[in-house]
């Protein structure tokens, strides 16, 4: 099967007063299509780093060093920065933890879907204002009319998660990074969410890269697992056999934390 | 069933606020008389701004009259003779054989409403060849409220023009250099830093001696507008850049350049809306900069240039304490002066208060 992201060699590092540490120790990893990659470790392990530097969102302290990166053979590092703003939200979507924070409050809904739309695609203003009603529709909004025209704060937290899933697939992108997308949610509305993400998967044929710390999610969502600890990849498997048959120790550490 | 409740903005909540406040209230309807006889001045005043009578000059304000020999009249006004006294200074006497009376919707001569809208009707005046004058006369004999309004144009535009200038530029300035950080910031600011160390005035006189001489009066009122505006932008930029540096760190920007939005529009849209609270107050507390600098301009004679009017250049006739005494009328434009300066800085400190809940009750 063809790979959607593939990283080698990715090395990212932090300024530390005099000396460099690494957040991403030598990262050499592929991300197959049409698959639900789960990226798993503990806080700090790295994890959204590496999402982010896939869109080369790093904040300003945090380096790339050496190492490549590709989506779908194109070289993302080598890309101009116009470049990459089309590949950002129109190629791969990205969905945030908290989406009360990565929804501007001074907007609506609709206005934020709006720019999405604005950016990736040729449709008119009547024409935008269609999809992005299909779109809260798509991903199971009832009120749509109603949620479009309301500010982030006025929602409840799993009609902000569904929103900003709708973000995220405006312009159908090829990749979805979607980030802890369930952990602020309580244990009902995790597994709405995670049953929309199956169903949209299979509406919209992406790959999406699930970066979490919820083996549970894996179990239920994810076809391959990766597993990471302090910026490097421990452990790299399908998730039947991840579960099954952990090879390393740190593995089995993590599946016996949740037993 | 449908949601009922109705969810108030933080901007009608802000209005409400304001509401509340009678000071807050009484200034800004100050300034939308202020505003609103500036705009129709073309009407309102009974005079020409250039409207000269040297037989009237610093005549006093003029009496109207409604009784005439015992006799209940329209209102009127008498004519004016003057003599010379020991100092051979003039003394005005109401010549009582002759009166005009005062009419509304007066036929004057043609001229423009706002320079577009041809018109021929004042909205009061009285007969030639008696004059009006309401607030007295200058030294040239013309009518000193009619000037008033005319120079409220002047004067009260420039705050406004001045502000959306400085405002924009520092704005703009401030977010990029806040958002950007790094190299771009350390410059921008230091640029900044330039033009805040240097005294304002002196910048300002310094400047308006780089303005050509041959400029007529319109070029001479935008060099001014520029050049007040050139000097308000650095310190706003200053502020707004610190706002933009915590604001950049927001999930929401992060969440904008995740779906490819520009860095342009990332600070138009989704950094500068935010400042959006701290700019209305520093706004209005910022006009009555522009207005005063253009009046401490124009006093001194560097400013609008006579026939042309404004608050600042009126002034300039009360310069000299024999003035101040024989016809302190010419101190009319310093009280307009004093009453708007006062009521943008009511209105800007009340807005403050209805738009930062957390400075609420703290005198500045």
């Amino acid at each position: 099967m063809e790979n959607i992201i593939s990283i080698k060699n990715l090395i990212v590092s932090v300024q530390d007063k005099d000396k460099k540490r690494r957040i991403l120790d030598d990262i050499s990893v592929d991300i197959k299509k049409d698959t639900i990659t789960a990226l798993v470790g503990e806080s700090g392990s790295g994890k959204t780093t590496c999402a982010l530097s896939i869109l080369r969102l790093l904040s300003d302290a945090l380096k790339i060093e050496s190492g490549t990166l590709e989506f779908e053979s194109q070289p993302l590092l080598k890309l101009s920065l116009k470049q990459m703003q089309n590949i950002r939200g129109k190629e791969i979507g990205m969905v945030f933890q908290e989406p009360l924070n990565a929804f501007n409050p001074l907007f609506t809904i609709s206005f934020q879907i709006n720019e999405v739309l604005q950016y990736h695609t040729n449709l008119n203003k009547k024409q935008r204002q269609a999809r992005v009603l299909e779109l809260l529709d798509v991903v199971g909004i009832e009120d749509v009319v109603r949620v479009s025209k309301n500010y982030p704060h006025q929602l409840s937290g799993g009609m902000r998660q569904r929103a900003m899933i709708a973000v995220a697939i405006a312009s159908n992108p090829k990749l979805l990074i979607a980030d802890e997308p369930t952990s602020n949610l309580d244990v009902t509305l995790q597994a709405r969410i995670i049953e929309l993400f199956k169903d949209l998967k299979v509406k919209l044929n992406f790959s999406i890269i699930l970066i979490t710390h919820d083996l549970g999610l894996v179990e239920h969502l994810a076809d391959e697992a990766i597993v990471m600890k302090e910026g490097k990849i421990v452990e790299k498997a399908s998730v039947v056999e991840l579960l099954n048959n952990p090879q390393q120790q740190y593995t089995k550490e993590l599946l016996n934390a949740i037993k | 069933m449908k949601n009922k409740t109705k969810h108030l903005s933080q901007f009608q909540l802000a209005l409400g606020e304001f509401k509340r406040s009678k000071r807050g209230l009484i200034c800004l309807w100050i300034l939308i008389v202020l505003y609103s006889s500036a705009f129709s001045a073309d009407f309102l005043s009974p005079y020409h701004y250039a409207d000269e009578n040297r037989n009237h000059s610093y005549a006093p304000p003029t009496k109207i009259h409604v009784v005439h020999d015992g006799k209940l009249n329209p209102p009127f006004v008498y004519g004016q003779t003057f003599s010379f006294d020991k100092f051979h200074k003039r003394v005005y006497e109401q010549d009582k054989k002759v009166k005009y009376s005062l009419k509304i919707f007066v036929k004057s001569d043609q001229h423009k409403f706002l320079g577009i809208v041809p018109i021929n009707r004042r909205l009061f005046g009285v007969e030639s060849p008696g004059r009006l004058y309401l607030l007295g006369a200058d030294s040239r004999g013309r009518d000193l409220f009619s000037r008033l309004l005319y120079g409220a144009r002047i004067s009260l535009s420039i705050g406004l023009i001045g502000v959306a200038i400085s405002f924009t530029l520092g704005l703009l300035v401030g977010g990029i250099a806040g958002y950007y950080g790094g190299k771009i910031d350390n410059i921008i600011m230091r640029v900044c830093e330039m033009f805040m160390m240097v005294p304002g005035f002196y910048l300002m006189l310094a400047l308006r001696s780089a303005v050509p001489d041959n400029f007529n009066s319109f070029q001479v009122y935008l060099s001014i507008v520029v050049i007040l505006s050139f000097i308000g932008w650095a310190g706003l930029a200053r502020i707004i850049r610190g706002m933009a540096i915590s604001l950049r760190e927001r999930e929401y920007v992060l969440a904008a350049r995740a779906i490819g939005v520009s860095d342009f529009k990332i600070i138009v849209r989704h950094i500068l809306p935010h400042t959006v609270s701290y700019s209305i107050v520093a706004i209005m507390l910022s006009i009555p900069g522009y207005i005063l600098g253009e009046a401490a301009l124009s006093l001194i004679g560097l400013g609008i240039q006579d026939p042309i009017a404004s608050w600042g250049n009126m002034l300039s006739d009360s310069m000299g304490i024999a003035h101040i005494k024989f016809h302190p009328w010419v101190l009319v434009p310093g009280f307009f002066i004093f009453m708007t300066v006062m009521s943008f800085n009511v209105v800007g400190d009340v807005l403050r208060d209805c738009l930062d809940p957390l400075m609420k009750g703290t005198k500045s």
